[in-house]
């Protein structure tokens, strides 16, 4: 159990740390979906090692191979990256009626227009 | 056909979302949408009548048998919100025609009622199915379709409350996916059942700990728990009516039952709430939200925002509930599961009445509209005395099993921000009962006429409210098979 023998899911816990981080602190919407998406993708990861199997090949039956990864994590990952390609294209589609109505792909400014109106009204 | 309820309750909303699009003529896929939620009600009916005795119906997905295969699982616990949830879908169906066609343009009606089918199909699929990673998925379902169901709003700021919810619910669905995903790692099986049974020899298992805390932290995000609650006013109040009125009275509600069926039936109460000290987070955090969403309630403007900031307050009664981990707090927070949602969803549906009319529902705007629209005025004023928890309404039952449960497990605290809440929902339905009957209505105005489906489906709830306060049996009974099935106590 040393800490570089489980590098995998360093990789994922610093990957999600980013994507996490991208979300919050930045106002583009463009951006803070590109971080969801950064999010998304750590996760798969994680399954995806959940799954591997040392010296397994992929899961392909073949007489060749004896020791196959495991493929039930690869087939539900396989679900939530539909589900991730479905909520980044519905994330993009918003972010561009949100240009369309404001003018700006920034939060901030949104907002600002957004309280502007209130003003005005 | 009984045998294969379970699977047509969530299939034949699915069958009808392609068939909205295909006829898009606003007449048609209405009336597709209804066929939609009647039949799912009907079926919801049928399971009801089924697993009230205790009985858990267990039906396999195309014969595979659980491990590999999965399995729909109807018991107590699930049940009544599938009947709950199909209950709401069907009066939507009657009430959004007339409104969604003053909000949308027509070309637009046939998608909205095709998100609808969806938005319904995952929340019943949430609450069906017995597999862990099918929640994910119906939850994912059930999301994009509010997602996009939220942005028709007539409003430009509906967008950026779409936006918002869309980051903030993937988080939350994605949240627990990692959950899942550890659960799975440590006991290698997704069926819930399986996990239930394997969970426990585990023990003090780090990730089984990292999966309870990212699960519902998740679903804590999706039911808008006090402090996770960022989207929900946005979303609850800039949305068209129908979908607020859906959203409100089912969404919050499935991902607190889908918390409980991971807490009490999968993880266990004894490793959530021993070794995690859940019970205290959970109780802090429902009396937070209790104060700190009554507050706000009381400084909004805009009845919709007033609505939408109230449910953040009730979730913390509901949150406060579970947290107790008795079979008197499930069954109180269960209860109040049940009433707040008609309680909402009168309300919601009052509050569409009046955006029909008015275009807006800011507090101003609906000065002394009560003498003009007496019934509609007179029906937000039946159900916000169920928000209050005035005795006869149905709040005020599931206000007094949670009060009787907090003093018996002697969290004397919880019940005094209880009542401290429940005298700030006086003040905010007060303020909107002053609004509304005793200011002078502004010059020029005449009586409005509103739509019959509309007031029917309003009245219908309101006086449901009234009514399961006084006959307090059906939803009692359903509350203690609920909590009895999720404790795992035989009935």
């Amino acid at each position: 159990m040393s800490l570089a023998g489980h590098y995998n899911f360093w990789v994922v816990i610093v990957l999600m740390m980013i994507g996490l981080y991208t979300v919050i602190s930045h106002g583009n919407f463009i951006k803070k979906l590109i971080g969801l998406n950064l999010f998304q993708v750590s996760v798969f990861m994680l399954y995806i090692s959940l799954g591997a199997v040392v010296g397994g090949t992929a899961p392909i039956i073949d007489d060749r191979f004896e020791l196959y990864s495991h493929p039930l994590p690869h087939v539900l990952i396989l679900t939530a990256i539909v589900v991730g390609v479905a909520t980044t294209a519905l994330g993009l589609a918003l972010a561009v009626r949100i240009h369309e109505a404001y003018g700006t792909l920034e939060e901030t400014e949104a907002q600002q227009r957004e309280r502007e109106d209130i003003k005005a009204a | 056909m009984i045998v294969h309820l379970p699977v047509l309750q969530v299939v034949l909303p699915l069958l009808c979302a392609p068939l909205c699009v295909l006829f898009r003529t606003p007449r048609v896929a209405a009336l597709i949408y209804f066929i939609a939620a009647a039949s799912a009600f009907a079926c919801a009916v049928g399971l009801n009548l089924q697993t009230l005795d205790g009985i858990v119906l267990h039906y396999r997905l195309g014969g595979w048998s659980p491990p590999a295969g999965i399995e729909y699982v109807i018991d107590g616990a699930n049940a009544p919100l599938l009947l709950l949830v199909s209950l709401i879908a069907l009066l939507v169906s009657v009430y959004a025609p007339r409104s969604i066609a003053s909000e949308l343009e027509p070309a637009r009606v046939g998608l909205f009622f095709a998100c609808m089918c969806l938005c319904l199909t995952g929340l019943l699929g949430i609450a069906a199915t017995g597999d862990a990673f099918n929640v994910f998925v119906f939850l994912e379902i059930s999301s994009l379709a509010s997602y996009a169901l939220i942005a028709l709003g007539k409003r430009r700021r509906a967008l950026l409350a779409a936006f918002q919810y869309l980051v903030l619910g993937t988080i939350g669905g994605t949240f627990l996916l990692i959950g899942i995903g550890l659960a799975y790692a440590v006991t290698g099986t997704l069926n819930m059942a399986d996990l239930a049974q394997r969970v426990p020899e585990l023990g003090e298992n780090r990730a089984l700990i990292g999966a309870i805390a990212f699960v519902t932290i998740g679903m804590a995000i999706k039911a808008a728990v006090f402090p996770l609650h960022a989207w929900q006013p946005g979303a609850y109040s800039e949305s068209p009516s129908a979908v607020g009125l859906f959203l409100s009275a089912t969404g919050s509600k499935i991902a607190l039952y889908t918390l409980c069926r991971f807490l009490f039936t999968i993880f266990g109460a004894s490793v959530a709430f021993q070794i995690l000290p859940l019970s205290q987070i959970g109780l802090l955090v429902g009396c937070a939200g209790m104060i700190a969403g009554s507050l706000m309630a009381c400084l909004q403007t805009d009845f919709k925002r007033v609505l939408a900031w109230s449910s953040i307050g009730q979730v913390g009664y509901i949150v406060a509930g579970i947290s107790l981990a008795t079979s008197e707090g499930l069954t109180a927070a269960y209860l109040h599961i049940l009433n707040h949602a008609l309680i909402k969803a009168a309300l919601f549906a009052a509050a569409g009445v009046v955006m029909l009319r008015l275009g807006g529902t800011d507090l101003q705007s609906i000065a002394g509209l009560g003498r003009l629209m007496p019934w509609t005025f007179a029906m937000i004023v039946v159900a916000g005395l169920g928000l209050i928890g005035v005795p006869l309404s149905a709040g005020f039952v599931s206000k007094w099993a949670l009060a009787t449960a907090l003093i018996d497990s002697g969290q004397w605290l919880v019940l005094v921000a209880v009542l401290f809440s429940s005298l700030l929902a006086l003040v905010y339905v007060g303020r909107i009962v002053e609004a509304a009957w005793f200011r002078e209505p502004q010059a020029g105005r005449t009586p409005a006429a509103v739509p019959r489906a509309m007031t029917a489906v309003t009245a219908l709830l309101a006086i449901s409210t009234i009514y399961f306060g006084i006959d307090t049996r059906l939803p009692l009974a359903l509350a203690q098979t609920a909590s009895a099935a999720l404790l795992g106590v035989a009935p």
